[in-house]
């Protein structure tokens, strides 16, 4: 008997799903023939929906709103084992799991997402709220509806994910308390870590316009340093300081632990990739796509899906003996509510500068729609 | 090779080809988050003294590089233009 071959895919984010997804369509002979399996470890038995933060931190939606099974998620022909992944030999092509037990692997693919880590600034795991964890969101949600008035900052580590939620966050927050009549008695200030209100210019361009009409003070290059929590105050690098009643902070990111655990990751966990071909530096058979990558694209769901196409394919492609057929062209895909009833895209890649679409009722109707969507697009049906 | 004119005045060695970076950081067509994230992104995880070179394709880069650089209180080495791209050399001061 031939040979099966094994690709084992890890992590059940985006990412991980949609390379399993696509490869077991694009394989089902094989896979059905039984010389191919499609293994997916991952860490919860729940697919989170992360954008779903946002709305829970104003109370607009329970956590139960953003995850599904898993399991609904994978089309017939992937194999789903909730088991995290704790070593990853890659010079033995094999990934030991949490419960001991081993997988031998011909592909693997690192899908393992990014996490925000308060614990690297001084006092921001004891001083700062957030909204990029389910629990971060359910805490500041409750912050919010007990806080009286004063004033909010936000500050904003590098890296991150998502580089529109934070000024999502200061639009939003800007809105629930006028809503509620109380935005007089609120200070909203925002702070990003370069130059100008977000690192795409014509972003910033259309933010600073919004933060005038709203009344929102920002200061640029700020990045934080340490926080105070006993006397409430923020300090940032670049020497200057802000007395805060209410700290919300998108914490620096880092790769997974089993990243770093294993030897394969950067100073913060990320795989060095290679931009076009997606493989892990130093090993043909391993691809990384999503958050794990280190490279210098957006962390966001949009990049995790264009990438995972090109993995999937090429790893098709090597199983049937042909050449990579498929390129990254550093394409992410960006929704970005432009407040009120608003909302605008920008798509840019490697060479394409963004340039942001006019914002329209219709744009802001369809990024809503895409919080449903989004689950047919896991699927790999969109 | 061409020293950018406008930034050349704050550097203090100009000479790229004699400093020999301990990192570089390759931001070559990066718009988000773009190329002064990623190195404050790794400056901030390396020691006092590492001398980081980035590389990036925005022109914008070789002006807010430095602004920054100076602000954060860090050594702006050199600016140099090199064919479609820009060569950026910091010392990590403090
Ligand atoms: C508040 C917020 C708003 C956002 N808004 C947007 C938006 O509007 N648009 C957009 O495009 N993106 C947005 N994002 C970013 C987007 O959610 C992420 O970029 C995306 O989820 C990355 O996908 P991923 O598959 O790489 O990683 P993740 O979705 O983080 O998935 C990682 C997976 O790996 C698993 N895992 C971890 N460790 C292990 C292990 N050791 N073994 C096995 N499995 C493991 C986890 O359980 C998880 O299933 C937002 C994020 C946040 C927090």
């Amino acid at each position: 008997m031939s040979k099966v071959n094994r690709v084992l895919i890890l992590g059940g984010g985006p990412g991980g799903t949609m390379v399993a997804n696509h490869l077991a369509r694009r394989l089902r002979g094989r896979i059905e023939a039984g010389a191919l399996e499609v293994i997916q470890l991952t860490a919860s038995p729940w697919h989170t929906y992360q954008p779903g933060f946002l709305f829970m931190a104003f109370g607009e939606a329970p956590l139960s709103r953003f995850q599904r099974e898993q399991a609904s998620l994978l089309v017939p022909g992937v194999k789903l084992v909730v088991d995290p992944a704790e070593q990853i030999d890659a010079k033995g092509s094999r990934v030991i799991t949490q419960n001991g037990a081993i997988y031998a692997y011909d592909y693997l693919v690192i899908a393992t997402g990014s996490y925000p880590d308060p614990t690297r600034v001084p006092g921001m795991a004891e001083g700062a709220h957030g909204f990029y964890t389910a629990e971060d969101a359910v805490r500041l949600r409750d912050a919010l509806r007990r806080f009286e008035g004063g004033r909010i900052v936000l500050t904003v580590d590098v890296p991150h994910k998502c580089p529109v939620a934070p000024l999502e966050m200061v639009f939003t927050l800007d809105r629930y308390f006028r809503s509620l009549g109380r935005r007089d008695g609120v200070e909203v200030v925002y702070t990003y870590p370069i130059g100008r209100l977000h690192s795409l210019p014509p972003v910033s361009e259309w933010a600073a316009a919004e933060f005038e009409r709203r009344g929102i003070v920002a200061e640029t290059f700020f990045n934080v340093q340490r926080l105070d929590p006993e006397s409430r105050k923020v300090f940032s690098l670049e020497g200057s300081e802000y007395d805060y009643d209410l700290l919300i902070s998108v914490a620096p990111h880092r790769g997974a632990r089993v990243i770093s655990d294993s030897g394969l990751g950067d100073e913060q966990g990320f795989v060095a990739t290679d931009r076009y071909t997606l493989q892990a530096a130093g090993y043909d058979n391993i691809y990384v796509v999503g958050d794990a990558t280190n490279l210098p694209v957006s962390k966001a769901g949009s990049t995790a899906h264009y990438e995972a196409e090109v993995a999937a394919e090429n790893i098709a492609a090597a199983l049937e003996g042909q050449p990579p057929s498929h390129r990254y062209d550093g394409k992410v895909f960006c929704f970005i509510e432009a407040g009120g009833e608003e909302g605008s895209y920008i798509e840019f890649s490697y060479t394409r500068p963004p340039r942001p679409a006019r914002a329209s009722p219709m744009l802001h109707q369809f990024k809503l729609a895409y919080n449903e969507l989004y689950w047919l697009s896991a699927r790999g049906l969109l | 090779m061409a020293i950018d004119k406008a930034t050349a005045g704050q550097a203090d060695s100009l000479n790229g080809a004699q400093v020999k970076p301990d990192r570089v950081v390759d931001a070559r067509g990066s718009f988000c988050p773009g190329p002064l994230m990623e190195l404050i992104k790794t400056i901030k995880a390396q020691p006092v003294g590492t001398v980081v070179e980035l590389w990036s394709s925005d022109r914008g880069s070789s002006k807010d590089v430095p602004e920054w650089i100076k602000k954060a209180g860090h050594d702006l080495l050199y600016v140099l233009e090199e064919g479609d791209h820009w060569r950026i050399g910091v010392r990590k001061a403090r």
